[in-house]
C-alpha cells in the first residue's frame, strides 16, 4: 500500500521546536495549552477524525436499515430512500458504509497500538542498551521491514481458519511495528547521549526509571507519528484483506463492500453509486490521518511548514525568492521618500533595506 | 567492499528467515488439505506428487520437524515447489515463471519511474518553497491514501467500456500468441498503459513528499548558503548541492518500502485481471491453493531482496562515505 514514509523525523530531534522565550510581557506567561491544534493541518486532521470515530460509535445505530437485509429495489441510483443507492440485492449501500465504520476504525487503531507497543519495546530497547541487544534486535526490524508486508499478511490470514476482525488486527499489528522500532532507535540512540541522561544516569537513577521518565517523554512526537502511520496502513490492508476475500464476509467493512461491487460487475452495470461512497470514505480517513501525521513533523521541525508566499516584487521590478538561511538585501531606489517596502510574509525572512550609499 | 559484504550476509539471512517462515506457516493450517485433494482428484496424483504435497505440508508424521525441515530445504533446491491445486498437475514453479515476467515489467519499471518522477518533483517543491508546487501537496496526500485497487476501479469505470481505447482486462487481445512481434507487443503495451498509470498515480505521491522534506531540511544548511554565496547559479546549487544530498534517505527510503509498495501494486493486477503474480495470487487465494500461494510469497520476498540489494549498490555509488570506510 502507499505507506511510504515520509517522515524526517530521523533527521530532527524534538528539542528542534523551541518556543520563542517571550521577554516583553514579564507578568504571566501564558502557557499555550492546545498549540498543536493552532496548526491548520492538525485541527482539519483532527476535526474529520473525529467525525470517523463518532460514526464508528453511533453508526450501527443511526444506521436506517440493516445492511444485510435485502429488498426489491436492485441496484438502484440514490435517492431519498437509499441516499448512496442499493446493490444488487437491494441492500442499502449508506447503511453498509455506515456500519463499516466500526470494525475498519477498531481494526486501524487497535493494529496501531499493537504495533506501537511492540515497536516502543524493541526499538527503545535497542537503542537505550546497545551492544548485542542492539545488533540482534535492529537484524530482527530490518528483517520485519524488508519482507513484503502485506503478502505476509495474506497468507498468514488465509491460513488461519476463521481469520475474525481482532485475529486481522493482531496480525497486521505483530507485522507492521519494524519501521517506527527503527526510527525510535535511532532517536534514543542520540537522546541517550544527551547531558542530561548522562546527569540522571550519574546520580544512580535505575535504567528502567530512566527509560520510562527521561528518555520516553522526549519520544511521545516519534511514537505520535509513528502510531498514525500504522493505523493509515492497517486500514487499508484491513480493507484489502477483505476485497480479495481473505476475511470472512460475515461483517461489513468497506473493503467488503468494494469485493462485492467488483465480484457483482458493478464497474460494467454503471454503478458507481456502489463503490464510489467506500473508497471515498477510506481516502478521506486516510488523508484526516496523514494531516495529523504532517502536523506532529510540522510541530517537530518547523522548518518543514509551508513558507507562505515567498517570491517578493520588489519596487524596481525584480523578483526576489525568500529562502531559509537567506537575508534578502533591497537596493533603495534613488529617488529616497518613496520608501519600497514590499509585502512581505511577516512569518519569513525579515529583508533587510540598505541605502545607496557605498558602492 | 566490507559494507557491501554486510549487506549481501543480512539479505542472505533475511531471505532464510523468510524461507523458516514459509515452512512454518503451513503448519498452522488445521484438518489435513492434501488428503482432500487427493479425494478430489481420485487416484490421479501419483505417489511422488503426494509425497511431495506432504512434505510441503509437514504432515509427513514419520519424521520429527527438523528431518521436514530438511526435507523442505531439499525440495527448495531442486526448484521443487510443490504442485498447483488449481492448475493441477502443473508444478508451481511452471505457474509462476510464466507469470513473473508481466509483474516484473509492470511493477518494475512503474515503481522505477514513480521514484525518479517523484522525487524530481520533490526537488522541485522543496526548493520552490512557497510557490504553486505548495499546491501540489493536498493532492498528493489525497491521492497517497486512496487504495490503489480502488483508483483502479475508478480507472476502469471512466476510461474503459465499448468503443475505448484503454482495454478494462487482460494482458494483451485474447487470441495472440505470446511472441516478440509486431501483434503481441503493440497489444501487450496498450494493455499495460491502465494499470501503469494507476500505480504512477498513487505512488508517485509518497516520494514527492518525502524528497520535498528531505529538501527543505537540506536547504538551510551552510554549505548550501556558502554555495549561494560562491554565485554559483541556483540551478546548479539545486542540483549538484542541495539534491544529491537530500537524494541519499531518499534512496535508502526507496529500498525499504519496496516490500509495501509492491503488496500495493499486487492489487492493482487482481483489478485488471493482469496476468502476472498479484493475479495468480488472487485466483490461488479463492481456489485454497496453499503451494501456490507461498510460492508467491517466496518470490516476490526474493525479488524484493535483490531490488535491495541493487538500491544498496546504488547507495554506495552516490554516497563517498560508504566507500571510505572498506
Amino acid at each position: 500500500m502507499t505507506s511510504i514514509p515520509t517522515s524526517s523525523l530521523e533527521q530532527n530531534t524534538p528539542e528542534g521546536a523551541a518556543m520563542p522565550a517571550d521577554t516583553t510581557k514579564p507578568p504571566k506567561p501564558k502557557r499555550q495549552r492546545f498549540r498543536f491544534l493552532a496548526n491548520g493541518k492538525a485541527a482539519t486532521g483532527i476535526v474529520i477524525l473525529g467525525i470517523y470515530i463518532l460514526f464508528a460509535i453511533i453508526g450501527p445505530w443511526v444506521a436506517p436499515y440493516d445492511p444485510g437485509a435485502r429488498s426489491n429495489d436492485l441496484i438502484q441510483p440514490p435517492s431519498a430512500a437509499h441516499w448512496f443507492g442499493t446493490t444488487h440485492l437491494g441492500q442499502d449501500v449508506f447503511s453498509q458504509v455506515l456500519v463499516g465504520c466500526r470494525t475498519v476504525v477498531m481494526v486501524g487503531f487497535l493494529a496501531g497500538v499493537v504495533a506501537s507497543i511492540l515497536s516502543v519495546l524493541i526499538g527503545v530497547t535497542a537503542g537505550y542498551l546497545g551492544g548485542a541487544t542492539d545488533d540482534g534486535l535492529s537484524a530482527l526490524s530490518n528483517v520485519f521491514l524488508v519482507i513484503p508486508a502485506l503478502p505476509l499478511i495474506i497468507i498468514i490470514t488465509s491460513v488461519l481458519e476463521s481469520a475474525n476482525d481482532l485475529l486481522v488486527a493482531l496480525v497486521i499489528g505483530f507485522t507492521s511495528w519494524a519501521w517506527n522500532a527503527r526510527v525510535l532507535r535511532a532517536q534514543t540512540l542520540s537522546l541517550r547521549r544527551r547531558d542530561y541522561v548522562e546527569a540522571s544516569r550519574a546520580t544512580g537513577e535505575k535504567t528502567w526509571r530512566i527509560i520510562l521518565f527521561e528518555i520516553l517523554p522526549n519520544l511521545t512526537a516519534v511514537i505520535a507519528s509513528g502510531f498514525v502511520g500504522t493505523v493509515i496502513f492497517a486500514v487499508l490492508s484491513e480493507i484489502t484483506l477483505a476485497f480479495i476475500g481473505v476475511t470472512s464476509n460475515t461483517t461489513w467493512n468497506w473493503g467488503t463492500i468494494l469485493f462485492w461491487a467488483q465480484g457483482q460487475q458493478a464497474l460494467a452495470q454503471g454503478a458507481w453509486w456502489w463503490f464510489v461512497p467506500a473508497g471515498l470514505a477510506i481516502a478521506f480517513l486516510g488523508t484526516a490521518l496523514s494531516l495529523v501525521n504532517f502536523a506532529i513533523d510540522e510541530f517537530v521541525s518547523p522548518r518543514l511548514r509551508s513558507a507562505g508566499k515567498t517570491k517578493v516584487k520588489t519596487a524596481s521590478g525584480r523578483t526576489v525568492r525568500m529562502r531559509v538561511g537567506f537575508t534578502p538585501v533591497l537596493e533603495a531606489p534613488a529617488h529616497a521618500d518613496a520608501r519600497p517596502v514590499p509585502s512581505i510574509n511577516p512569518h519569513g525572512a525579515t529583508p533587510v533595506h540598505r541605502k545607496e550609499t557605498a558602492r | 567492499m566490507k559494507y557491501l559484504l554486510q549487506r549481501i550476509a543480512f539479505y542472505v539471512f533475511t531471505a532464510w528467515a523468510a524461507i523458516t517462515l514459509n515452512f512454518f506457516i503451513p503448519r498452522m493450517v488445521p484438518g489435513d488439505p492434501v488428503q482432500s485433494l487427493i479425494t478430489k482428484f481420485q487416484g490421479q496424483m501419483s505417489t511422488q506428487a503426494i509425497n511431495s504435497l506432504y512434505v510441503l505440508f509437514g504432515l509427513d508424521n514419520d519424521k520429527g520437524i527438523w528431518g521436514q525441515y530438511l526435507d523442505y530445504w531439499k525440495q527448495l533446491f531442486h526448484g521443487d515447489l510443490g504442485l498447483s491445486f488449481t492448475f493441477f498437475p502443473t508444478p508451481v514453479s511452471e505457474v509462476i515463471s510464466g507469470s513473473i515476467a508481466w509483474t516484473l515489467a509492470l511493477v518494475g519499471i512503474t515503481t522505477v519511474i514513480s521514484f525518479f518522477l517523484g522525487t524530481g518533483l520533490g526537488v522541485l517543491a522543496g526548493w520552490r518553497r512557497g510557490s504553486w508546487t505548495d499546491g501540489l501537496l493536498p493532492v498528493t496526500t489525497f491521492l497517497s491514501s486512496v487504495p490503489y485497487f480502488w483508483l483502479g476501479l475508478i480507472a476502469i469505470y471512466l476510461l474503459t467500456g465499448p468503443g475505448s481505447f484503454f482495454p478494462s482486462s487482460g494482458g494483451f487481445t485474447p487470441g495472440l500468441v505470446p511472441a516478440w512481434d509486431q501483434y503481441f507487443i503493440p497489444s501487450a503495451i496498450k494493455h499495460s498503459l491502465l494499470p501503469a498509470a494507476t500505480i504512477l498515480i498513487s505512488s508517485v505521491s509518497g516520494w514527492i513528499l518525502s524528497m520535498r522534506n528531505m529538501m527543505v531540511t537540506v536547504a538551510s544548511e551552510d554549505y548550501i548558503t556558502v554555495a549561494h554565496a560562491k554565485g554559483l547559479s541556483d540551478r546548479r546549487v539545486a542540483l549538484s548541492y542541495a539534491a544529491r544530498n537530500a537524494l541519499l534517505p531518499n534512496v535508502s527510503g526507496f529500498a525499504l518500502s519496496l516490500g509495501f509498495i509492491v503488496g500495493g501494486t499486487l492489487l492493482v493486477e487482481i483489478v485488471f485481471s493482469y496476468p502476472g503474480l498479484g493475479f495468480q495470487l488472487f485466483l490461488a487465494l479463492g481456489a485454497k491453493d496453499y503451494p501456490l500461494m507461498q510460492g508467491i510469497f517466496l518470490v516476490i520476498t526474493i525479488s524484493v531482496l535483490v531490488a535491495n540489494l541493487l538500491a544498496d549498490i546504488a547507495y554506495l555509488l552516490l554516497d563517498p562515505r560508504t566507500r571510505k570506510e572498506g
